[in-house]
Order: C-alpha cells, then structure tokens, then sequence
C-alpha cells in the first residue's frame, strides 16, 4: 500500500474509532434514560420516580386477572421472577395481553404502592410457533418454564 | 491483499474501470431479474401461504416477511455504502464513489419500509403506533442518517468533492449500525429481543424460518439491482464527456 493511502486508512480508522468512543460516553451517560421502563425490582426497592409518571414492564402472572367490580377496571400483578408490583388500569387492553406474557404499562404510583396505570401495551417475545408446536410444549413442560418478559 | 487469489484481484481492477462495469452489469441484469422473481414468488408463497399461523398472533404475525428483511437490508446497506465510501476516500476509485451514494436511496427506502411495517404491525400487537424506545429511535435515526447523506450530496455540485464530504458523514454514523442491532440487549425496549440471529438457536418454527430467509434473499437480491441500475445512470452522467460513453451513446443512435 502506498504510504498515502495508508495514512488515509489510518485517519478514517482513527475518525471511526473516536467517534465511536465518543458515543459510548455519550450513551454510558445516558444509561438510564434509555430505558424504556423499570422492572418491578426496581420500583419494589424505591428507585423508581415518586409521584411522577413511568413506565413499568414485566410479565403477567398467571392467574392473576381479575376484575374486582365486574367492570372496565382490571387488576393484575407484575413480575420480573424476582419482586411483584399490583397494577390497575381501566380500559381496552391490546391484542397480545395475556397471562404469562410480558407487557409495560405507563402510569404511576398511589400511596398504597399500587401502580395505576394510563396506558398498557403489550411486548411481544421473540418467539415465533405453530399452534401445534405450542401445544405439544406445554405437554412437555407443564410448569410455567421461566420465559423473560 | 495478498490472501486473495490473483483472478479475483484481476476481476475487482478490471469491474473498477466504469465501462467494464457497464458492459458487465448489463450481461448479468437478466439472470438477477429471475433470479429475484423466483427468490421472491417462493418466498411470498412460503410466508404467506404455507407457512402455519402464529401461536400468539395469528396471521398478524406473516409482515415479518417484509419488516425483516427490510430491516436486515437498512442495517446491511448502510455498512455496504460506509464502506464504499471508505474505500473511495482511500483508494479515490470512482465507482466506489458511485455505488456509495446510488445505494443511499435503496437504503433509506428499505429503512422507511421497516419503520411503516412495523408501526402498522405495532398498532394492534403492542397498542400503540409508536414508542420511543431505543430500538425504534435508533432506527429513525438511521433514516435521518440516509437522509442526511442524499441531501449532503445534492448540495454539493462537484460531485468528488460531494462524495468525499458523504464518505465521511457515513463513516461517522457506522456507529448507530451496533447500537440499533444491539438495542434490545442492552437497554430495556417495548421492541422484541432477536429471533434469528443470535447465538442459540432461532426462536422462530423452521417453517417460519424458510420462507423468512427466502425473502432475505430475494431483499439482498433487488439490492443487487436497484444498486446497478442507479449505479450505471449516475456513471454515465459523471462520465458523460468521456470516450466511452459518446461511442456507447452513438452506437445506440440516441445522439
């Protein structure tokens, strides 16, 4: 290679390199606001804002559903394998809530640590199966096996 | 250099040259047209009709077979014209220049297919059109990046000039490529983690899995010629007072 190209090799190489330092900084920095929502750990052991709006995500727990008067407003617990939070929310829920799926609600804390919720969408696993396939899946492992949320 | 054997050298110094490049290009369009004609009707069959529903999402789930390889494509293409763009800057070899910028538009296309896809997928699966989570942000910013690269190199009129200014802006975002495929692992987001291309095996039913890649393939495919056919408009521009071209030009009576 000729020495005038290997200089420009080595500048472009040094330019991408500090750029990409720089966005990391930039982006180590920014950690937490690059979080979409808390996990119930979090807002369990108080991390999470005080009278003030976020987001919650974590997985359904099973048998958990309830609707207490029969109406819009539906209660359910969250969790992330670890510490539970009660969420209520009135409204439509989307397509993919379910039991033992994972879903982030946006709402905010009442003073009995229940977390009201304003909106609720569901997250989608990276799972994709035929029907059959599930069925035969749940034959074989018949506790809820630990799927992440 | 010295690893690669000496055809393939020969080949790469002989496709550098533009008219070479022109007269092979337009030998191989034919074979690429079929091929992704075939690529894409299997595909399509495949994902659309064979392929099972989902067990979650029913048939909702089947926009994968575009929001996918549109997504793999955006990621893919940007890295093609960054380093195009390096190795115009380098070597200062002009179809590099080209094929940077004819491939910012093919990207950006593909880019803005996965956003639609996906926020029409969004609305009924999550329940909202839009988040900004890390995932979809990064991405939006990958369109904002094509964007900036096309209206970098139109606003410039020499277009060397242009193609080095491009370069360098392209190079620079090659930093949002890890960030957006790595989103969903290192920060929490409503989008889902990967399905298939991770380290374990995919999360997705091979009968699913076929049909995906198929398009995958027929995605990179269409690349191929959408990529050749704005690469050979934008040589015969730039080279439009070149032998070549007035012969080409001639020979085919349009002058």
């Amino acid at each position: 290679m000729k020495p005038a190209r290997k200089q420009r090799l080595i500048l472009i190489g040094l330019m991408v390199l500090g750029a990409s330092i720089a966005t990391a900084f930039a982006l180590k920095s920014f950690n937490d606001n690059l979080m979409y929502f808390f996990p119930p750990t979090d807002v369990v052991e108080g991390k999470a804002p005080k009278d003030a709006l976020f987001r919650l995500g974590g997985m359904v727990i099973k048998g958990s559903v309830e609707r207490p008067d029969k109406g819009m407003m539906v209660r359910f617990r969250l969790t992330d394998f670890n510490k539970e939070v009660t969420v209520e929310y009135t409204g439509i829920l989307p397509d993919l809530f379910r039991e033992g799926q994972g879903i982030v609600a946006h709402g905010k804390l009442n003073a009995q640590g229940v977390f009201i919720a304003e909106e609720v969408l569901a997250k989608h696993d990276e799972n994709y199966m035929p029907p059959e396939v599930k069925a035969t899946l749940k034959k074989q492992v018949t506790p809820t096996s630990g799927q992440k949320p | 250099m010295f690893l690669v054997p000496d055809p393939v050298v020969r080949f790469f110094h002989r496709m550098a040259s533009p008219p070479h490049f022109y007269a092979f290009t337009e030998r191989l369009m034919p074979w690429l047209v079929i091929i992704f004609l075939l690529l894409t009707a299997t595909g399509l069959y495949g994902g659309l009709y064979l392929a099972p529903p989902d067990y979650q999402q029913g048939d909702s789930y089947r926009i994968i077979y575009i929001h996918v390889p549109s997504a793999w494509m955006s990621l893919f293409i940007y890295v093609v014209m960054a380093i195009a763009g390096a190795i115009g800057l380098i070597w200062r070899i002009k179809l590099a220049e080209v094929v940077m910028i004819s491939s910012a538009s093919v990207g950006a296309s593909f880019t803005f297919i996965a956003l639609v896809t996906g926020s029409l997928w969004g609305k009924p699966m999550w329940g909202t059109w839009w988040v900004w989570d890390a995932r979809l942000t990064s991405e939006l910013i990958l369109l904002f990046l094509y964007l900036g690269v096309i209206g970098l190199y139109g606003a410039i009129d020499d277009k060397r000039t242009a193609s080095k200014a491009v370069a360098i802006l392209a190079l620079v975002g090659v930093v949002n490529i890890p960030i957006i495929h790595y989103s969903v692992e290192w920060w929490n987001t409503l989008h889902q983690g990967p399905t298939v291309a991770k380290m374990d095996k995919p999360s997705i039913h091979v009968s699913m899995l076929t049909p995906l890649l198929l398009m995958a393939l027929s995605f990179k495919v269409y690349y191929l010629i959408a990529l050749i056919l704005r690469t050979r408009v934008e040589l015969l521009q730039r080279e439009r007072n070149s032998q070549w071209v007035k012969v080409k030009a001639t020979d085919e009576g349009r002058l």
